[in-house]
């Protein structure tokens, strides 16, 4: 963990947590009820449901097609759900949001590709996601305050930049663009992070870099990481849903899951 | 100033300024004509007319370059903006016309006794300039909003703007539209008082045209230098990831694509009294596409690359047209193609890597 990361807070001031508009006082910062998505007949989500607490750090796993990315596309607005209600915080329906506002309210989006703006600078990725008045009167007009100049500094520290962050995005290895995301993620000031395998690509040591990171932000922020790396799911898992067919199988601790039958049979083939 | 241009920036559009300025109405208005150094009217209008289609040309570079987004129907705007002006100019004429009327003579000839709806207000010059204005902008801002959040895009969008100006084209081809059908609007007297064909009028328009094309480079840049600019390439290049964070893409495009049809419609209105003539022609989807690759000839993201490509392209056009007119369009096609295979960055795009 480097000296200036995210201080790790733990998640059980909620009144502390809770900012404008996220009312997250029952400790549940995500509720989704018995969503269900078809696509052509097919049933990508099936009555799925899921909680996820404030401050906690999720991994949700299940083999290809169990709607892993489905469940990320119902709660950032991409895919609506032709059933279900999905709730951030107390109030605040998804279903009505479009991507912008859900951004707008606190959820952040790691895609399983990294997507960074490769024609700007490291920095200007960062500025370009940080948290601000994003009407197009308001940017047209703003100008860059020291302190969110700061801000850029702490997070490209943070995700290990600093040096890049003149450099023009592209050229960044595929570690490093991976990582720029998730730069872009915090700029945000998320309470949630939604991550879709964010460790694809990465090193050995980036992905152990990656674990720290992670769990240096559990606490401050609520996150949800979807990974097929078992070894990396393993190192940072405090709790583990398993989804398949489009709904949860099971959910526990790395122990509990891997003795269920369910899961066994599922991973194993019957 | 400094985050517009470097120092070196600023020279060229000084140099630039004092030519407009200075030199051209000097050599067109003070130098005899028997003089080798006398700039006649044909260059003048030439110059002036390819100065109209720079200003096309940013607007151009501002929706494709910039915000990927390829408009093939920005010819509409530029003659909307056109046709704004036209209507001033035939009320100008007055009775002055073949007919002596009060009419323009095409409505004389329809047998028309007064003037239809979308005339009202026509003798009025501050009218036309709202005209200008507001034509082009709030059809672009109509039609931009529906394209734009239905998420029409690339290919797709680029199709419906060919057919939006290939529908206004037939509409203005009907001689009930009330634009005077295939003929469009010609023959035109003066403007604001003045004799539209003497050279001190047409160095005036000149100067001005020159003026708007400065002012438009320097706001295109202001905008692009902007952090909305940068929202603007973010969207061209991931525009999901934009809308992630948080950013409402449809107003970014529809600003930046009402903006640009704005531009446009000035451009046409600069346009039609230096050349003199205003038809349903300028509607053409293929006027369109050449405003696109005078951009891509230029550069695309580079502004002043939309100005080098229109000048080029046109340039070449006026000589084409006159040396071997059957040619041009293959010649069009020939410089299409090398610029794709051979400077995909265009002509500003190689001189910049060059010099790095």
């Amino acid at each position: 963990m480097t000296a200036n990361a995210v201080p790790a807070n733990e998640g059980g001031s909620f009144g502390h947590l809770a900012g404008e508009g996220l009312d997250a006082t029952h400790g549940v910062v995500l509720y989704l009820e018995d969503i269900s998505v078809s696509f052509d007949g097919f049933k990508a989500l099936n009555r799925l449901s899921l909680s996820i607490d404030v401050g906690e750090l999720r991994c949700v796993i299940g083999p290809n097609g169990a709607g892993k990315t489905t469940m990320m596309d119902v709660i950032t607005g991409k895919t609506r759900a032709d059933e279900g209600s999905a709730f951030f915080g107390q109030t605040i329906d998804l279903a009505r949001l479009s991507e912008a506002q859900i951004a707008h309210a606190g959820i952040g989006r790691k895609f399983q590709k990294p997507t960074i703006f490769e024609h700007h600078g490291v920095f200007e990725n960062l500025e370009l996601a940080m948290k601000a008045d994003k009407r197009v009167r308001k940017t047209l007009l703003s100008k860059i305050t020291d302190e969110q100049r700061d801000r850029i500094s702490d997070v490209l520290g943070l995700i290990r930049l600093r040096e890049n962050s003149k450099q023009v995005a592209g050229l960044l290895s595929h570690g490093q663009k991976q990582w720029l995301e998730i730069g872009m993620l915090l700029m945000q000031e998320p309470r949630l992070l939604l991550l879709d395998e964010p460790v694809a690509g990465m090193s050995d040591e980036e992905t152990e870099r990656t674990g720290e990171l992670f769990l240096s932000l559990a606490g401050k922020h609520s996150l949800v990481v979807v990974e097929h790396d078992m070894a990396f799911i393993e190192k940072i898992a405090r709790k583990i849903t398993v989804l398949h067919e489009g709904s949860v199988l099971a959910e526990g601790s790395m122990a509990q899951v891997q003795n269920d039958p369910k899961v066994i049979e599922v991973y194993l083939g019957r | 100033m400094t985050r517009l241009y470097g120092p070196k920036g600023w020279m060229v559009l000084g140099i630039f300024s004092a030519l407009i300025f200075i030199l051209f109405p000097i050599v067109s208005l003070a130098v005899p004509p028997d003089s080798p150094f006398f700039l006649s009217q044909y260059w003048v209008t030439l110059i002036g007319k390819i100065m109209c289609y720079a200003i096309v040309a940013i607007a151009m570079d501002l929706v494709w370059g910039y915000a990927g987004i390829l408009s093939l129907g920005h010819g509409l705007f530029f003659a909307l903006g056109g046709y704004s002006m036209g209507m001033y100019l035939m009320r100008q004429i007055g009775r002055a016309g073949q007919y002596q009327s009060d009419l323009p003579d095409f409505m004389v000839f329809l047998d028309w006794q007064e003037f239809p709806w979308q005339w009202w207000n026509t003798d009025q010059f501050w009218w036309a300039l709202l005209l200008v204005v507001l034509v082009p902008g709030l059809l672009a801002l109509v039609f931009g909003f529906f394209a734009f959040r239905s998420r029409v895009k690339g290919v797709y969008f680029s199709i419906i703007t060919q057919a939006l100006t290939f529908a206004a084209m037939l509409l203005f081809f009907r001689n009930a539209t009330g634009f005077g059908g295939n003929n469009g609007f010609t023959d035109f007297k003066s403007i604001v008082g003045l004799p539209i064909t003497t050279p001190e009028t047409r160095m005036m328009l000149f100067t001005f045209t020159g003026f708007v094309l400065i002012a438009t480079l320097l706001l295109a840049r202001w905008i692009v230098t902007s952090k909305f600019g940068r929202v603007l390439t973010a969207i061209r290049d991931a525009e999901t990831r934009v809308a992630f964070c948080g950013y409402n893409t449809v107003h970014y495009k529809l600003a930046i694509f009402t903006l640009s049809a704005v531009i446009c419609g000035v451009a046409g209105a600069l346009y039609v009294p230096q050349v003199g003539i205003i038809n349903p022609s300028e509607m053409s989807p293929a006027n369109s596409i050449e405003i696109a690759i005078w951009v891509a000839v230029g550069g695309r993201g580079t502004l002043t690359g939309a100005i080098v490509g229109a000048g080029l392209v046109n340039y070449a056009k006026s000589f084409f047209t006159q040396a071997f007119p059957e040619y041009w369009l293959y010649a069009l096609g020939l410089i299409f193609i090398l610029v794709t295979l051979f400077l995909p960055k265009g002509v500003m795009g190689f001189l910049q890597q060059k010099n790095r």
